[in-house]
């Protein structure tokens, strides 16, 4: 029998994607490298590594090449590969997890799809300072940033027609207990979560 | 029957025809809807992207306010007609209930808006599973008074109100056929294509829009292969990218589709005789007089 050395041991780029990642266990360390996720995704295509490769990434402790990869980023969160995976592997969550670290560390900015951080950043601005989210505010102010021409095509075109169709306001809606709503997330924040 | 909801940002303004039209539809089915009160953004897929514990505050910030709610009655089930909206309320609820840590974390911060959830106390459905699950098809049949015939309608499930798989659903996760039973029973002619419980690209059209309008094309062209007058939708998400892209679809793919795009709220109040200014009609950015107009000559040509 082979006792347990006392010595602590650094975590694994494993360990800690699965420590990060929310319920009582993703499955990860069961995935048996089949490749039904790639085979079943719909975006798998335009990404840098299949989920599969990039979970033999993961497994193998290739952290940097993992947060750099465009692969989390064109995960579309449909959820279908994680109906077909035979370990069921929560890939989608994994996905978001891994979307989070190369936040975190910045390797996001790496990546094919640089911008892609920068819409939920705008997203959740609005969120964090009404409550609800904001189409109007979003599409300017994110498009504006990272494709002015883009926002201009939005304007005039689709974004006109959302308007004249009085689908799209033009200034936010707030919440009337915002403070409670600020309060409830600046505790999130300071408690730090899981990881 | 009362029910807890929670319509979600989109359901204010781009998506008022669904929330239009579903109080239009729930008023003879005898469902009654209250409103969580001063309730917030779900997240969407955005918030999760970013930090984790924020995320799951945010969305169990509805779930405390809802549960605390006792007219929810029913035991307190709190309806979404937004598909991303129902599954971060249940996915919250889900993942909560199995690890304690999270629930407890979640707890802490809502604690400093003096507000708790003990998950489990709120059950999460999707607006559709109350409609086909506990009204059930022969009362739909029943108020049916302008039945869709001859209409070729395309149910679209999307993806995040069957899936994921973790997580207990109310119709086949992979193959559902709900939406089809449900427009069967309004009289219309339901189109069984393959691509319909596949994806619309969620927010890809702010990310990549070539990868997002080559989703959206291909299942505008897998609907209109299999002859669809119109696609039947249960989420903003999907009728937004499904609609408001389709000519971006048309330039890009040199196509010509002209699909209008309902939710299927909108299609049950036709059904039932209402007005179809009532039901939100005219929102759409595809036109969906042809569709109306085919109802009516249909209805004409079988009196």
């Amino acid at each position: 029998m082979v006792t347990a050395s006392p010595t602590v041991r650094a975590q694994t780029f494993l360990e800690e994607v699965v420590a990060a990642t929310p319920g009582s266990d993703p499955h990860l360390q069961d995935c048996i490298q089949c490749g039904t996720c790639g085979g079943s995704c719909p975006s798998g295509a335009d990404m840098d590594h299949t989920p599969r490769a990039l979970f033999a990434m993961i497994g193998a402790g290739m952290k940097d090449q993992v947060l750099r990869s465009n692969t989390p980023w064109y995960c579309v969160s449909c959820y279908f590969c994680m109906v077909r995976c035979p370990q069921e592997v929560h890939i989608t969550d994994i996905m978001y997890t891994l979307k989070r670290m190369a936040i975190k560390n910045g390797l996001y900015k790496e990546s094919t799809t640089p911008s892609a951080a920068g819409f939920s950043e705008t997203f959740i601005d609005y969120v964090e300072n009404y409550g609800r989210s904001f189409e109007f505010g979003l599409a300017t102010r994110y498009h504006l940033r990272y494709h002015p021409v883009k926002a201009v095509e939005m304007a005039t075109g689709m974004g006109f027609d959302m308007y004249r169709k009085g689908r799209m306001d033009i200034t936010p809606t707030r919440i009337k207990n915002l403070n409670q709503l600020k309060a409830i997330l600046d505790k999130a924040k300071e408690i730090g979560g899981t990881e | 029957m009362k029910y807890g909801y929670y319509p979600g940002c989109s359901l204010e303004r781009n998506a008022y025809a669904y929330h239009q039209s579903a109080m239009a539809v729930a008023e003879p089915l005898g469902i009654d809807f209250i409103e969580v009160e001063d309730w917030n953004c779900c997240g969407a897929t955005e918030y999760i992207t970013i930090d984790l514990l924020p995320a799951y505050a945010l969305v169990s910030r509805n779930l405390a306010i809802a549960a605390k709610q006792e007219q929810n009655g029913n035991g307190n089930q709190l309806v979404a007609p937004c598909s991303a909206c129902f599954l971060n309320l249940k996915k919250a609820d889900h993942y909560m209930s199995e690890s304690p840590e999270l629930s407890e974390q979640v707890n802490q911060a809502l604690a400093a808006g003096d507000l708790n959830y003990e998950p489990g106390s709120v059950t999460v459905r999707h607006l559709l599973d109350i409609i086909v699950t506990d009204i059930g098809f022969n009362n739909i049949e029943s108020k049916v008074t302008k039945p869709l015939t001859n209409l070729r309608i395309a149910p679209y499930y999307g993806c995040l109100m069957v899936r994921p798989a973790n997580i207990e659903s109310f119709d086949n996760q992979e193959y559902p056929n709900s939406l089809d039973k449900l427009m069967k029973s309004l009289g219309a002619q339901v189109v069984d294509y393959p691509l319909k419980a596949h994806c619309c690209g969620g927010h890809m059209t702010q990310i990549s829009e070539n990868v997002a309008l080559g989703l959206i094309q291909r299942l505008l062209k897998n609907a209109v292969d299999y002859d669809a007058d119109a696609i039947a939708t249960v989420c903003p998400m999907c009728q937004l990218n499904l609609d408001a892209y389709q000519d971006a679809v048309n330039k890009r793919y040199g196509t010509n589709y002209r699909l209008p795009i309902l939710y299927f709220t909108q299609l049950m109040g036709i059904a039932f005789g209402m007005p179809p200014t009532e039901l939100g009609f005219g929102k759409e950015i595809v036109d969906a007089k042809p569709v109306l107009d085919k109802i009516e000559r249909g209805r004409l040509e079988n009196e």
